[in-house]
């Protein structure tokens, strides 16, 4: 178990691309720390560094007290589980599993005690003298684990290790994953696209687009207090509603003719300032009969079982709202929304920075 | 997708077989045919189209005492075929498996310049470059040794070729795989990438035996000595006689047995053979 840090670590690839721009993270130890971001921001570039398969053009990767970035994979004391699980496919699972201390010249009686644990934490003794293509994705996803827990390494690497299962498989493996990783306390990055994984798998969320991180935070704190209009509108589904607004005096902002609230709007912005301003879908409410609010206009209607989705305009921009099933009579064409003051974010349009009351490093330690 | 199946198309695809397969097959029918028969039979001209009464006669002659013109049995001259062609399957498959190996998946300067130079020797059969190649073996003393038989025939850019397609299909992942569980390149050569080119191996192994078996340019240069002959210059010796009668009956038989070995391996192979021919999923 060990503590990783990233200090300013940077990848340029020969031909001058810049994929990883300088990124700094500390993960506890025992943490599970997710990095997510669109395709192409860097972050399996990032993982693929902390593994070593990829070379550290400046900065430094260390686990525990150790600064790793010349030492072989096999000498980091991580495993790594790969989105195509990367099995040998002319050997059994239990000589994948046992390959790794096979090795490392671990005592034979030791492996197969390491093994025989291992299949059992997982639920795959039965196929232990199979070979990988006679299993299923969620077994062979298993022994790919099993492949990664059996060395008890200091660093668990995860590259979107869900993405090839179907969607009931993934929530159910996502929980495992969580669980085992509890179980066992080792220190995780797991690199995923898909931002429920990423919410519900992490302790420290890690955003990243373009090679940067975005924002680092809990789960929380990041779909709470997104730090730019990038992160607001990739945590979250639906994402959250971006419309055009105007400061107004007194920590309000004028959005399609109506005046809201702002609680945490910074107060020494010019009144008549263009900024963005994001509401999201499960926040904005539909107001009490006689109550003023913003104006929707109601397009089209998604059904999604328990909720639904009204797709619509306010003023110029467009706007998502979900609401429980029913909330809405059919065939309405507009209703009022009221909006607390603490679910409006305010985004400059030009940077698409956050603009808070309180300055980003103290939300940060908060 | 349905078929309906009518009279012609149930005739049709089967005469054309049956045409593909007499076709194939009826001058090796005659060939064994020819061996069974004395030479005054056939050099009659009245060789009838059914087996005589001389088959064990005539193999036995030629496997062991040899003909007139020859001399050499013919048990002798198929073991150096054979050796010819195991050394040149196996030096062929050893070589350009590393060679691929290298090039696929070793980072190293003129890689690519290394990769093309293999390559373009395929615009160089020993054909071409036979009078340069004689030079060498002459002057190295290898004339008349298995080894000038088959050494200068074991470069191989086909198999090189052959071998890096099939690495470049092996997932990148395995290989990283390989390196965090700790396997350097030579363990990760043995074993990974060895046992998962095992049909490829067995494919490019028949290939290159019946290639090496065929070969008759080259041993008919490098080979004087009698008991250095291969079964292909055996046959052609025998065909052609100043002034004895050809013996058709013993040639035809060499032929035969001169057929036997090759297709000892392919049925030996077939199955690995066509896995390696057709196999995708890796």
């Amino acid at each position: 178990m060990a503590v990783v840090t990233l200090k300013d670590v940077r990848k340029v690839y020969a031909g001058g691309v810049e994929a990883v721009k300088g990124v700094s993270i500390d993960i506890p130890d025992g943490g599970f720390c997710v990095l997510v971001g669109p395709s192409g921001c860097g972050k399996s570039t990032l993982l693929r560094m902390v593994a070593g398969l990829e070379t550290i053009s400046s900065g430094e990767v260390a686990i525990g007290d150790r600064v790793v970035n010349d030492i072989e994979p096999a000498e980091r004391d991580i495993a790594m589980v790969f989105q195509n699980y990367a099995l040998y496919p002319h050997m059994s699972v239990y000589d994948n599993i046992a390959y790794g201390l096979r090795n490392r010249k671990t005592p034979k009686d030791e492996i197969d005690r390491r093994v025989q644990e291992a299949a059992r934490i997982l639920a795959i003794e039965p196929f232990l003298q199979r070979k990988p293509r006679a299993l299923s994705g969620g077994q062979r996803q298993r022994v790919a684990m099993g492949r990664a827990i059996v060395r008890k390494p200091q660093v668990f690497l995860f590259d979107e290790p869900l993405s090839n299962l179907d969607a009931k498989l993934r929530v159910q493996m996502r929980v495992e994953i969580k669980k085992l990783q509890r179980a066992l306390g080792v220190t995780s990055i797991y690199v995923t696209h898909d931002q429920v994984e990423a919410m519900t798998l992490s302790d420290k969320l890690v955003v990243m687009s373009g090679g940067q991180v975005e924002q680092v935070g809990t789960p929380t704190e990041v779909y709470r207090r997104p730090e730019t209009r990038f992160v607001a509108t990739f945590i979250g589904s639906p994402p959250m509603n971006i419309l055009p607004g105007v400061v107004e005096t007194d920590g309000r902002v004028s959005v399609g003719g109506q005046s809201l609230a702002a609680a945490d709007m910074a107060t020494d912005l010019k009144p008549g300032l263009a900024v963005d301003v994001g509401i999201r879908p499960e926040e904005a409410e539909i107001a009490a009969p006689g109550v003023a609010g913003c104006a929707f206009a109601i397009d089209f209607v998604e059904e999604l079982g328990a909720t639904e989705l009204l797709h619509g305009t306010i003023g110029e921009g467009a706007f998502v709202l979900q609401v429980p099933t029913g909330s809405v009579p059919n065939g309405t064409k507009q209703v009022a929304l009221t909006i607390a003051p603490n679910c409006v974010h305010v985004f400059d349009r030009e940077t698409g920075k956050r603009l808070s009351r309180r300055p980003a490093e103290a939300s940060k330690a908060a | 997708m349905v078929e309906r199946r009518t009279w012609f198309s149930t005739f049709l695809p089967h005469f054309i077989l049956i045409m593909g397969v007499l076709i194939v097959a009826f001058p090796v029918y005659v060939a064994f045919v020819g061996s069974s028969w004395d030479a005054g039979t056939i050099a009659n001209g009245t060789m009838p189209l059914y087996p005589g009464k001389f088959l064990v006669e005539n193999y036995s002659r030629a496997l062991l005492a040899g003909n007139a013109t020859a001399r050499e049995p013919v048990g002798p001259m198929l073991l150096n075929s054979f050796i010819m062609a195991i050394i040149i399957a196996v030096g062929k498959i050893a070589i350009s498996i590393i060679s691929a190996y290298a090039v696929v998946y070793f980072r190293f300067p003129l890689r690519q310049s290394a990769f093309w130079l293999i390559f373009i020797t395929l615009m160089l059969p020993v054909e071409v470059r036979i009078y340069p190649t004689y030079k060498i073996v002459a002057d190295l003393g290898m004339l008349d040794t298995y080894a000038g038989l088959a050494v200068p025939l074991i470069a191989s850019a086909t198999a090189t070729l052959l071998f890096r397609q099939f690495f470049m299909t092996i997932p990148d992942e395995l290989v990283e795989a390989s390196k965090i569980d700790g396997a350097g390149p030579m363990k990760f050569f043995v074993d990974t990438v060895l046992p998962l080119s095992i049909t490829t191996i067995a494919a490019l192994f028949v290939i290159q035996f019946i290639y090496g078996w065929n070969q008759y340019l080259w041993p008919l240069l490098i080979t004087t000595r009698e008991n250095m002959q291969t079964i292909v210059i055996g046959i052609k010796k025998m065909l052609v006689t100043q002034d004895a009668l050809t013996e058709w009956q013993l040639a035809m038989a060499t032929a035969v047995l001169a057929m036997l070995p090759p297709v000892l391996v392919v049925l030996l192979m077939q199955k690995l053979f066509v896995r390696g021919l057709v196999e995708t999923e890796k």
